[in-house]
């Protein structure tokens, strides 16, 4: 037997994060490098897996498969296709960041307050979020995925709930009171999918007999598994609900900016960058795969939701007065274009969607984590009380200003890629839709810079005055990030190599095959 | 060593300086305008070794293309980084460079006390890399990657002093509505790749030998493609409706105005409709509206040219229009093309020239930009006056020098156009060159000729008009003579004419009235626009505070009340929506969560007071719980 | 006689202590009507156990007895150890899971 190569990438970290949960409690620093080596490590091995994943090769590599509980059929099964190793990779990619951009983030108070921040556990939830991950994205037994879908909504839970900005505009028992609702809402709208989505994974079971994505797919294909109309529709909504909480779509997305606006900058990419990405991914590869034919069936009405998330995102970032708040209605708009690529179904929608994913995820830990380093400067939310930031700080600035180009998608830049490609896979089969989701471009645009003016250009504000520049620490993680942005923008062709192959398999289990142009139609 | 393979060096030379400069910080504060310099003037001196290279050939083969990599591919979709270097954009080029490279030394004296000069020659650097990028694609979604990178540097620039919050907001504004134009082209790119499934220039485009794929596709197409083109092109190229940005664009430092918002990248709109002649000429209709649009266009930027005291906003009300001209005979078709293109570089050459002029004088009035407080400065800036006065010349279309050649046939062509259309179009031309005359000769009257009418400031201190230096006064010279010159060499002999046509096609058309009755027309409004501009500003004394003036005048004061127009209804109505969104999803979406959990709650409650720990109260419902179902189970016996 | 009888006697014994569980306050009340119930469930399972003609009825009599044995043993000693705390043998008084 080969050594169990998906496996490993998720235990490394969760094995890590007991580790890290272990050192003792003066030892804070050590267990912070401890995290901070054990994700580097596990993206090593990330990168191991990316290597040797062959573009052209069988649909699911690196596979493992044991037997679990026999009752149920219920097997351990991983397996990766091009959508899942990118998101794999990308997840390995952001933890270190997101580790060493939360370095002070679990640093005990200073005088004065008595609460108590468990260092260790800050950092151990990270790496325990990212193994449970790691894992949802290479699971191919739909029971497997569904366990770690729910159980990393614990971890989550405590890092919303008990980890804060240090400073909050009515103090310490409001920010508290805030954070906690915030927690309780994350968990309970998330729950709520799960159970919903639960009650579909018993139905997959009823229907089918076992859980193996695999076999079910391959039964659906050859017709040998029959499901009856309506049952297909109903097991495909209880799983698309809870897809659609978790990544969020509109109107179910009120949870997100209360959890990304409470929690400190590193966790709120961890929520959007990550966490919520194994909702679109499950998207693509168990709504399109288990369900093809519900899939078409929903798809206008998902289209229009999509659309409302984009331009009701994008508008609702506009009326924001609180830094946190507008990136996470930006990124509820950006998931709009993800949800929308995906149920196009077109190979540039789907490319473009998978793209998405990954270039939202760096991007927007750039502009959030920048953020989040602003923020700790000044310890305020709120965008108003900053202004000329960039006269004090022009590297901060600099990096703040390229997040938020790469947020409203400048060419050039990797998001710019993909959001076309969207836009594009849309339009050819939807014309009015993809039409209407490039008024997001504008609005875009217009959050990005009002953002930026309002905070960085202008006369200097007193309280700014003082500001330090970016510290090695925090260019050490932006700097990274915005060449990988560039780079991605420039030459996005490794990603799509391995992605397309994925997608043309995706598109092949829907039966549908891409719009023809014009022209060529009529020849 | 191939010349296709300099062309990526063209770009890479000024990227390479936006780079070094961007990353180098401080340690490049001492020469980091000299490397931004060099580097601009090496990419101007590839395009001059290329230039030689076509001129080599034979006209036919004057296309140079380079494929440098795979840049997007995906099932069905392909997009490539390639370039396409042929007699339109040669010329771009040489323009973009050549200006550029004169703007740059120009800057080296503009900014020599401006802290952030390095960084300023970077964001220039950016721009020419973008704007070659533009001009050199061999695709249109390569295009639009310089397309809206000159529009990051354009909003970086403009914004260049970002501690005045005017300067902020005015790059944030032209941030936006080039968007808006954005959105036009992405979606002409999306049609164009649903309709013949490639946007690449060479299979849809096509040569004149054999016709792309263009042709193929149903008027309604190709008109809906060249509609949303033409969106972009208004965005970029500030025509009605989208021009708004212009005015306010004039915050950026003088340099700025002068390369990006007069002689470039405001143009690119009409490199935008020439290159896609292929598209326009199969969609009359749309052609139509691309001539009305130039037409409106260049009577509005000169009407508001005619009202501002601000020199800058003269000179941008100046741009628009005559950009205007250049987008009327983009949009006669192959009729206008050339001469749109031939009015480009002449104006390229007079309009950097008069605005750095500007900026000269501006430098030596410490940064006053209100004409009412100049006058009289000819003593003082003989240089500044001598260059300023031939761009002048050129720019109002003086019989023998550059704007008169390109000017005339603009309204020749548009004349030519025949029907009630060309008398029309003709008439407008004919009527903006008179308002150009008389709003131009204002402009030098109330800076260069009556009584001096400059006061100390609050702080005491008195302007001292003065030349500025050598490094700055240089690039206006050689772009006087440009202006002077340039029209004669390319028109006499048509020489420009003959180098373009292979690209974009040309015919005469048949013009209702002879090219020798339009000239002397074009003469005549002329001096009629400059007469009376000479009997308002130049016999009497100029009011240092402006007279209230006509409706008109102050409707023109204010962009023709555009922007109250934006403010009213985009600015005002937007903050509505927002606001009211916000409130929406807080009261109504939240609300629904909300609710329900307080639902919830408010049930729970309810049913927590069943549990009141009595044991007899639970003897109750247990007795009363027997009962029921002894009830129910009989009940079912009995049916 | 017929055995009917006995089984309207059980319902009635029942009905007696039911509604003494339920009106009655004191625990020792209480009790003594469970105990009523208790024996009247008793007398109802002799009274089938004789019309049937088996012994089932009778067996789960004694165990019923055993029950009831055991019950009276644990219930009066919480009672006699709530009425030592509380000075009150009002089963409405211990309404919280607490002294």
């Amino acid at each position: 037997m080969s050594f169990p190569l998906l496996t490993a990438t998720a235990v490394l970290p969760a094995v890590g994060a007991i580790a890290t949960a272990a050192v003792p409690a003066a030892r804070r620093t050590a267990a912070k490098w401890l995290a901070l080596l054990v994700s580097l490590a596990t993206l090593a091995l990330a990168i191991v897996v990316l290597v040797r994943f062959d573009p052209d090769g069988d649909r699911y590599q690196l596979t493992e498969s044991h037997a679990w509980i026999k009752a149920f059929g219920v097997r351990y099964e991983l397996g990766v296709d091009g959508i899942a190793v990118a998101l794999v990779a990308l997840t390995a990619l952001l933890i270190p960041f997101i580790i060493l951009a939360g370095w002070h983030d679990a640093d005990p108070l200073e005088t004065g307050s008595r609460r108590w921040r468990p260092t260790q556990g800050f950092f151990a939830l990270i790496l325990a979020v990212e193994a449970m991950v790691i894992i949802s994205f290479e699971a191919t037994d739909v029971f497997v995925f569904y366990i770690f879908f729910e159980a990393m909504l614990i971890p989550m839970y405590f890092l919303i709930g008990g980890f804060g900005d240090r400073a909050h505009e009515h103090g310490e028992k409001a920010a508290a009171t805030q954070r906690s609702y915030a927690a309780v809402k994350f968990l309970l709208y998330n729950l709520v999918g799960g159970l919903i989505m639960l009650a579909a994974v018993i139905g997959v079971y009823v229907v089918a007999g076992n859980f193996s994505l695999q076999e079910i797919a391959q039964a659906r294909a050859d017709g040998s598994l029959h499901m009856a109309t309506s049952t297909e529709r109903w097991l495909f909504l209880g799983f698309f609900f809870a897809f659609a909480v978790k990544a969020p779509l509109w109107p179910l997305h009120t949870w997100l900016p209360n959890a990304m606006g409470e929690a400190t900058a590193p966790v709120a990419v961890l929520i959007t960058a990550v966490v919520d990405k194994v909702g679109t991914f499950a998207m693509l590869r168990f709504c399109l795969q288990l369900f093809p034919e519900a899939s078409k069936w929903a798809t206008p009405v998902i289209l229009v939701l999509a659309l409302i998330s984009i331009i009701y995102g994008a508008l609702l970032a506009v009326g924001q007065r609180d830094i946190k708040r507008l990136v996470a209605y930006a990124s509820i708009s950006h998931f709009g274009f993800i949800i929308m690529g995906i149920f196009a179904m077109t190979s540039q929608g789907q490319s473009g969607a998978t793209l998405y994913m990954v270039n939202h995820g760096i991007s927007t830990a750039a502009l959030m984590l920048v953020a989040g380093f602003l923020i700790s400067r000044r310890g305020s939310r709120l965008i108003a009380d900053y202004g000329g930031v960039q006269k004090v700080a022009p590297v901060l600035a600099g990096t703040f200003l390229i997040g938020g180009l790469a947020t409203l998608s400048l060419p050039g830049l990797a998001p710019f890629v993909s959001e076309f490609l969207v836009l594009v896979g849309t339009f050819t089969r939807y014309p009015a839709i993809g039409i209407i989701a490039t008024f997001g471009i504008v609005l875009a645009a217009l959050y990005t810079l009002v953002l930026y003016q309002r905070t960085m250009t202008g006369p200097v504000k007193a309280e700014v005055a003082k500001m330090p520049d970016l510290r090695v620490r925090e260019l050490v993680v932006v700097a990274p990030l915005v060449v990988l942005l560039i780079f991605l923008g420039v030459y996005p062709k490794p990603v799509t190599d391995i992605v397309n192959p994925a997608v043309r398999q995706t598109m092949s289990d829907v039966h549908q095959t891409d719009p023809k142009p014009e022209v060529e139609a009529a020849k | 060593m191939n010349a296709e393979n300099l062309i990526a060096l063209l770009i890479a030379a000024p990227l390479l300086g936006a780079a070094v400069l961007l990353v180098g910080g401080r340690r490049l504060d001492a020469v980091g305008h000299w490397v931004g310099t060099l580097l601009s003037a090496a990419s101007f001196v590839i395009g001059v070794i290329l230039f030689a290279d076509l001129l080599g050939k034979d006209a036919e083969h004057r296309t140079l293309t380079q494929h440098l990599f795979s840049w997007i591919p995906v099932e069905g979709f392909q997009a490539d980084v390639a370039f396409r270097l042929d007699q339109l954009s040669m010329t771009f080029v040489l323009l973009i460079t050549g200006v550029g490279s004169l703007i740059h030394l120009y800057s080296i004296g503009y900014m020599e006390h401006d802290e952030r000069r390095r960084r300023f020659f970077g964001y220039l650097n950016l721009f020419l890399a973008a704007m070659l990028l533009l001009v050199l694609a061999d695709n249109y979604l390569l295009l639009y990657v310089g397309w809206e990178g000159v529009g990051l540097a354009s909003y970086l620039l403009i914004g260049f002093w970002q501690h005045k919050p005017s300067a902020a907001t005015a790059a944030k504004k032209a941030f936006l509505v080039n968007r808006v134009g954005d959105m036009g082209l992405s979606i002409a790119i999306m049609l164009m790749f649903t309709t013949f499934g490639t946007f690449a220039f060479g299979p849809l485009l096509g040569t004149h030998a054999e016709p792309g794929l263009a042709g193929g596709a149903s008027e309604g197409k190709l008109t809906a493609i060249a509609l949303m083109l033409l969106l972009a092109a208004c965005g970029k190229s500030a025509q009605v409706p989208l021009q708004s940005w212009l005015g306010d664009a004039m915050e950026g430092p003088t340099p700025v105005s002068a390369l990006i918002h007069a002689a470039t990248m405001v143009t690119a709109g009409v490199y935008l409709i020439v290159r896609s002649a292929a598209i326009f000429n199969a969609a009359p209709d749309a052609q139509l509206v691309v001539t009305v649009v130039g037409a409106v266009t260049l009577l509005f930027g000169a009407i508001v040219g005619c009202a501002k005291d601000d020199i800058k906003k003269a000179l941008a009300g100046s741009t628009m229009s005559q950009i205007g001209y250049m987008v009327l005979a983009a949009g006669l078709g192959p009729i206008g093309y050339v001469f749109a293109i031939m009015h480009l570089v002449t104006h390229g050459f007079f309009k950097a020239g008069l605005f750095l002029g500007a900026g000269s004088v501006m430098h030596g009035m410490n940064d006053e930009v209100d004409m009412r407080k100049y006058g009289g400065l000819r003593t003082y800036m003989p240089v500044t006056f001598i260059t300023f006065g031939l761009g002048y010349l050129a720019i109002i279309g003086f019989p023998g020098l550059s704007g008169f050649f390109s000017k005339d046939k603009i309204i020749e062509a548009a004349f030519a156009k025949g029907g009630t259309e060309g008398w029309i179009l003709g008439g407008a031309a004919l009527l903006g060159a008179a308002i150009t005359a008389y709003y131009m000769t204002r402009v030098m009257l109330m800076t260069f000729f009556g009584e001096k009418r400059w006061q100390p400031d609050e702080n005491g201190n008195e302007p001292h008009p003065h030349e500025s230096p050598r490094v700055m006064t240089i690039p206006m010279i050689v772009l006087a003579v440009g202006s002077v010159f340039g029209g004669a060499i390319f028109g006499i002999g048509d020489r420009f004419l003959h180098w373009l046509e292979p690209v974009t096609g040309h015919s005469h058309g048949d013009s209702p009235v002879s090219a020798l009755t339009v000239t002397l027309a074009t003469v005549v409004v002329l001096v009629i626009g400059g007469a009376i501009a000479y009997a308002q500003y130049g016999r009497r004394p100029v009011p240092a505070v402006a007279p209230r003036g006509s409706l008109l005048t102050r409707a023109a004061r204010r962009d023709l009340l555009q922007d109250d127009f934006n403010h009213v209804v985009l600015v005002r109505g937007g903050e509505h929506l927002t606001r009211s969104l916000v409130y929406v999803d807080h009261t109504l979406v939240d609300g629904v969560v909300n609710g329900t959990a307080a639902g919830f709650g408010g049930l729970s409650g309810r049913l927590r007071r069943v549990q009141n720990g009595f044991a007899r109260s639970y003897a109750v419902s247990m007795f009363g719980g027997v009962a029921l179902l002894i009830a129910a189970t009989l009940l079912m016996r009995a049916v | 006689m017929n055995p009917v009888n006995y089984l309207y006697l059980a319902a009635l014994l029942f009905t007696i202590g039911a509604t003494g569980v339920l009106i009655r306050r004191n625990a020792i009340v209480v009790f003594m009507c469970i105990e009523l119930m208790l024996n009247a469930c008793n007398l109802a399972f002799v009274t089938f156990s004789r019309m049937h003609g088996n012994l089932d009825g009778q067996i789960i009599a004694f165990f019923t007895m055993v029950v009831a044995a055991a019950e009276v043993v644990v219930g009066l000693a919480i009672i006699v150890s709530l009425f030592r705390t509380r000075h009150s043998a009002s089963v409405d008084d211990a309404s919280l899971m607490k002294l």
